[in-house]
């Protein structure tokens, strides 16, 4: 091993916390996939472009890619293992992206959630083109986004105690 | 009969069966980050396998140090070619017939190609080691462009074909020539040219471009050295083709190999192929007896693992003066890079490509293909279309255009005059294939009357008008396409995968109490085949969906298959779900009749059971049907409630659909924004709606991304640029258009539940959408073609072409 | 692309900062929002090492308002910047132009400091604070200096931040109350840099143009301050003959390097697009 010191680390994840010895050079996503487990963020193009590993860092969505874990220390982070809720039943969210379709290789679709999570904390009415560039962060090949903003749309309004009205097509 | 009876459509929604918007149950897993991908794996002792890649496109290697590397703490091994001849696997066939090399074996044909492979405890320290590996090169001239292929002074590239004048598919002109491949006939079409009133000819480029799903290529291999077994998970579209082929190569016996592919980021016909990587990893694994993960990185899967296109196609269309066409020739020359490693049934060298035709009635057509190499990547898949069929599609689509243009005759007008008619089915085209079904004229009309056709037409003509006035610099386009795809590879007489046959298969499993798990040879990779064919099978044996779990990707458990991909899982492995199901209400309505006491032909299937004829209160649920074939079978039958089906089709399918794409222009930046995009597919049967629908977005989105500036460029010297996700177009929310999806519904007559595939039309019909809708924006001005992709700076360089900046 | 080993420093005082900076060196880089740094890191770009995380001070974040300028911390985020009513009353450029910087998860790290002092032409802010006429405030081992943003870039990556220094923070003075501004960028989706951009300050007195300066992004290895176009503008009622002349004059500095966004003519002309739009916009804004 390298002569670089590992260095302590502690954050809360998902509500837990945590602590670690990490090389500095280790990175956020690498941290969670492999020290502590966490493989729902994912690995899609390592240069912060596709936010398949997004999580939320303080209340603020961050790509774990482009992050190092000691950037970390002291944070609170939930990724989508976090995201579901307290009973063990599916958020909002999660259910709307099943409802509306929002997924097909459910690659993306962690970071998707996640973001939108924050995206919501932020603004819970978003408009149609809001939720575009609030995931504009966010690539899917699969399902060209349209079933995705309609699940957002959809846990917004049950967030809200609405109806959620599909748009007519 | 009492109130709490279900009714028969209660019955029926109960099974949630074909037809049906059933909720994915691949989601629940997925939402909660609980999806199994490969990288996901962690094994005991696993180490990490990565690559030294070449910097040029075309060299000599004279030197491989890796002593330095090895120095490092942490770093097991580094192989080269060197290492991998000791085991005969320096070099690989690929499935189009050539041989590639998995590691350079004395030089390198393409940038980043793979040149040694460093194995270490971890990718942190594997990395490191690849900056240490020392490799000199001796650089050689580099060879981009394929027009300059099979020119006289051209560098020869692989020095391993030396004298060799016969290839896989027939003879080879030149020493980067790897194939000529010619359907139709010559004479009748030269006639057909000579006899025309008009003709049409135009080269129509389809730049190369990538697959690129979100999830790169990756395995983990890991050798069982005490009982000689070896198990490799992977992202393979195709497991089982992987599993024969690593026999094959390696010599373990093949039930000594397990091949899993488990939850895969999407494939898109990246993940078909067999790479580098996979083949290092095993090897890797053989040696150090620990598992070896492999996981490149974007810019890797960009530069190396597979292309897609790179078709320059010249095409001539005869036709008479009042636009009836009469003949159809098309020249391609297939850039195929360094490697022929093509992912096509291997007796198709072009894949599909012969289905040029299009859904026109050409009495005369001849087609010839010269595939040749070049210092790029190899590959040649088929990025969300069956085999060259994007390409075929986008040809004949354009020149329709273009004939139109010619003609002075709507785009639209001019395909419905030329369309195969529906009593024409099933059509002989002119280039070999059987189109199975189609009504193209009804998919026409209710595509045009939906979008207000003629009514954009006029407003078209207002702008330009406008435009010419110099009040606007904005300009609209219409885009038409009407696609015939082909898919469903494909009946054993003509499709084979290294001799193996493309049927497909699946195991249907029915317990005592009445659920049901079953397998198939097929891999979903985001199409949600644990929805859908538990739908099918839902309606044919009347077992609830939800009581059926369906099992892919593990190559000890499902039955023989070729795989998913070429839109061919429903064609193929979905009636072969059809047919099995099918052998168990056979035997389940033999365990009724003796339950009922009665002769089976006395029996009606009813949703979800048998009732006797006549008496609807007698009746077997099949749920108790199932009890009874593991309880008290009847007398001389074997007990139990299962069945496999192997399918070999027919027939291909034939998709076909109306797309049109409203376009608006600034002409100042080139800048296009699509106003509208309205896409109507026909895919036979359909499923579940629902997933058709996404399918349709996501293919569409794939299209806008390819039309519009999704490229892979080479510089002069080999150099490929912009291979990650900054420069490879790959829109975000804010770019991607809106979706109009619609259908009509004609059923494939061969198939057993009439379902066609739809996963590629929207890439096959999409491209030509947008494309066409771009150059019909500028046919004012005096276009007659512009090249794809249509970036801005394109379509502004376009514009100022043809004088419109003034 | 795994980044190589360094070793990490999070000070908590820019004094503490600039001593391990001076210390090391050329090995030691600061380390702000990390999405230029960081993936070049991964590409072995750049092997800092030493790596000097700015995110541990907290004087460095943070917008204030002192008389007619104002001052914000390097590490006050893009996100901070939209969010921030100050600068929505004062300098709503701003937020305009970081809404287009990158995408929502990068802007919540992305910093100010980070987006000037790195020298990537790509970067949007730079040409912004050109246009905008502010400072940045560097300290060093001997204490503080101010350079203005027009003198502070040299050629790509190369600008007039010592080793040893830190930008700490940037001095924007208020734009008049009623002033016109627009930033105009063409990309050819979200997260990409710009193939042309132009920002525009101006104020109008009744339909003259009273100042107005001009700026382009990514046509050349450096931001460019568009003085000559600024003052042809100046004084003119921004008639066709004129604008087209500030256009000519815009697009007459631009070296802009051809790439997969377009050849160096297009993106040259695209810049000339630009500041024709942005000054439109900025003149509309003005006028209400």
């Amino acid at each position: 091993m390298s002569d670089i010191e590992q260095i302590p680390v502690t954050m809360t994840v998902n509500g837990k916390k945590v602590q670690r010895f990490v090389e500095p050079r280790t990175l956020l996503i690498h941290f969670l996939r492999e020290d502590l487990n966490l493989t729902g963020p994912h690995i899609g193009c390592e240069t912060s472009h596709c936010g398949a590993c997004t999580v939320e860092m303080n209340g603020m969505s961050v790509k774990s890619c482009t992050l190092f874990a000691v950037q970390a220390n002291d944070a609170e982070l939930t990724t989508i293992e976090g995201m579901a809720n307290a009973d063990g039943t599916l958020s909002a969210l999660q259910e709307g992206f099943r409802q509306m379709h929002g997924l097909q290789c459910g690659f993306c679709t962690p970071g998707m959630i996640t973001r939108a999570h924050t995206l919501l904390q932020e603004n819970p009415n978003p408009t149609e083109d809001e939720i575009r560039m609030g995931i504009s962060g966010n690539l899917c090949r699969c399902t060209g986004y349209q079933n995705i903003v309609k699940a957002i749309q959809y846990a917004a309004a049950k967030l809200n105690g609405t109806d959620f009205q599909e748009a007519a097509e | 009969m009492n109130d709490m009876t279900p009714t028969r459509e209660q019955r029926e929604a109960a099974l949630e069966g074909m037809g049906c918007k059933r909720k994915r149950v691949e989601d629940i897993r997925f939402t909660q980050g609980k999806g199994n991908y490969v990288d996901d794996l962690k094994l005991p002792g696993m180490l990490f396998g990565d690559f030294v890649r070449s910097p040029y496109a075309h060299a000599k290697v004279t030197r491989i140090d890796a002593s330095e590397a090895l120095k490092l703490p942490g770093v097991i091994a580094v192989l080269t070619a060197e290492d991998l001849k000791g085991v005969n696997l320096a070099w690989m066939p690929t499935l189009a017939g050539d041989v590639q090399m998995v590691l350079a074996d004395g030089k390198v044909l393409y940038q980043n190609q793979e040149v040694a492979f460093v194995v270490a405890e971890n990718r942190y320290i594997a990395d490191d080691a690849i900056q240490l590996v020392e490799v000199e090169y001796e650089e050689l001239p580099v060879l981009v462009d394929p027009f300059k292929s099979m020119d006289a002074d051209a560098p020869v590239l692989r020095p391993d074909l030396d004298g060799k004048t016969e290839g896989a598919h027939g003879p080879r002109k030149h020493h980067n020539h790897i194939f000529t491949w010619e359907v139709g006939d010559k004479d009748e079409t030269s006639r057909a040219f000579a006899e025309a009133d008009v003709t049409i000819k135009e080269m129509i480029s389809y730049h190369r471009t990538h697959p690129s799903p979100l999830e790169t290529c990756q395995c983990v291999a890991s050798m069982d050295k005490v009982n000689g077994e070896l198990t490799v998970w992977g992202t393979f579209q195709a497991p089982h083709v992987i599993r024969t082929v690593a026999s094959l190569l390696s010599t373990i016996p093949e039930h000594k190999i397990h091949v899993i592919a488990p939850d895969i980021g999407g494939g898109f016909g990246n993940k078909v192929g067999a790479y580098p990587g996979y083949i290092c990893s095993i090897v890797a694994s053989i040696v150090t007896g620990v598992p070896i993960k492999w996981v490149e990185d974007r810019m890797e899967n960009l530069s190396t693992t597979s292309f897609a296109r790179d078709y320059h196609m010249t095409a001539q269309i005869a036709a008479k003066n009042d636009g009836t066409v009469t003949g159809l020739k098309v020249h391609v020359l297939a850039d195929h890079g360094g490697f022929d490693a093509c992912a096509d049934p291997s007796k198709w060298p072009a894949g599909f490509f012969n289905i040029v035709t299009g859904s026109y009635d050409f009495p005369a057509a001849h087609l010839e293909v010269d595939g040749v190499y070049t210092n790029k990547a190899p590959g040649g898949v088929a990025y969300r279309c069956s085999f060259r069929v994007t390409e075929a599609a986008y040809c004949i689509e354009r020149a329709m255009d273009i004939l139109a243009q010619k003609l002075s005759m709507d785009p639209a007008d001019l395909r419905i005059k030329n369309f195969v008619k529906p009593e024409q089915f099933p059509y002989q085209s002119a280039l070999g294939w059987e189109y199975d079904s189609g009504d193209y004229h009804t998919a026409m009309h209710k595509a045009m009357d939906t979008i207000g056709y003629r009514e954009l037409r006029a407003e078209q003509k207002a702008k330009q008008e406008a435009f010419r006035r110099g009040e606007t610099r904005e300009i609209m386009g219409i885009g038409v396409s009407f696609f015939t795809e082909i898919v469903g590879a494909g009946p054993s007489k003509n499709c084979d995968i290294l001799g193996v046959a493309m049927f497909d298969s699946a195991e249907i499993r029915v317990h005592p109490t009445g659920s049901v798990i079953s397998r198939m040879g097929t891999k979903s990779q985001g199409q949600g085949h644990e929805t859908t064919w538990a739908q099918i099978i839902a309606t044919e044996i009347g077992i609830p969906a939800a009581d059926i779990m369906v099992e892919e990707g593990n190559t000890d458990t499902a039955p023989y298959g070729l795989g998913t991909y070429g839109s061919r899982s429903t064609p193929v492995a979905g009636a072969a779900i059809a047919l099995a199901a099918r052998k168990i209400r056979n035997k389940a309505q033999m365990i009724a009749a003796h339950m009922l006491e009665v002769s089976e032909y006395d029996l009606d299937w009813d949703i979800d059971g048998f009732q006797v004829k006549g008496n609807p209160q007698a009746r077997k649920s099949m749920k108790e049907i199932a009890w009874a074939a593991y309880h008290a079978p009847p007398p001389g039958m074997e007990p139990g409630l299962e069945a496999v089906s192997y399918y070999d089709p027919p027939n291909m399918t034939y998709p076909f659909g109306a797309y049109f794409c409203v376009m608006d222009i600034d002409v100042d930046t080139g800048v296009a924004k699509t106003r509208r995009f309205y896409a109507l597919d026909d895919c036979g049967t359909r499923i579940n709606p629902m997933i058709i629908e996404g399918q349709v977005h996501g293919g569409l989105t794939e299209a806008f991304a390819i039309a519009m500036g999704q490229e892979i460029r080479y510089d002069e010297i080999g150099n490929v640029m912009g291979a990650s996700f900054m420069d490879f177009f790959i829109p975000t929310a804010v770019e991607t258009p809106h979706w109009e999806t619609d259908h009509t519904v004609t059923p494939s007559p061969h198939h057993p539940i009439g379902a066609k595939g739809v996963g590629e039309s929207p890439n096959v019909g999409g491209v030509p959408a947008f494309s066409n809708a771009v150059n019909d924006a500028f046919q004012f001005l005096g276009s007659t073609h512009i090249q794809m992709p249509h970036d801005a700076w394109r379509i502004w360089q376009a514009a100022k072409d043809l004088g419109a900046h003034g | 692309m795994i980044p190589g080993e360094f070793t990490y420093h999070r000070p908590s005082s820019v004094a503490e900062a600039v001593a391990i900076l001076a210390n090391h060196g050329d090995e030691a880089r600061p380390l702000s929002g990390g999405h230029s740094l960081i993936p070049m890191m991964k590409l072995r770009m750049a092997a800092p090492e030493h790596l000097v995380d700015l995110g541990g001070i907290p004087t460095l974040k943070g917008i204030s308002e002192d008389g007619d300028t104002i001052s914000i911390g390097a590490m006050t985020t893009q996100h901070d910047l939209i969010d921030s009513g100050l600068l929505s009353a004062k300098l709503p450029i701003i937020a305009e132009t970081s809404r287009l910087i990158a995408d929502p998860q990068i802007r919540y790290v992305g910093t100010l400091g980070g987006n000037v002092a790195n020298g990537d032409p790509g970067n949007d802010m730079p040409a912004l604070m050109q246009c905008l006429d502010a400072s940045y405030v560097l300290t060093g081992p001997d204490g503080e200096r101010q350079v203005a943003a027009r003198a502070f870039y040299e050629a790509a990556y190369f600008t007039a931040l010592a080793p040893e220094e830190i930008l700490t923070s940037v001095r924007i003075p208020v734009p008049a109350a009623g002033h016109g501004y627009a930033y105009e960028k063409l990309k050819r989706k979200v997260g990409d840099y710009a193939t042309a951009a132009a920002a525009i300050v101006l104020t109008m007195n009744g339909g003259t143009v009273g100042t107005c300066s001009v700026a382009l992004t990514n046509v050349a290895d450096t931001p460019l301050f568009a003085s000559e176009a600024g003052q042809i503008l100046t004084g003119s009622t921004l008639d066709a003959e004129t604008v087209k002349r500030a256009v000519a004059a815009a697009e007459a500095i631009t070296q802009p390097a051809s790439d997969g966004r377009g050849p160096a003519e297009y993106r040259t002309k695209m810049a000339g697009i630009m500041v024709e739009r942005a000054l439109a916009r900025a003149a509309e804004r003005a006028r209400s």
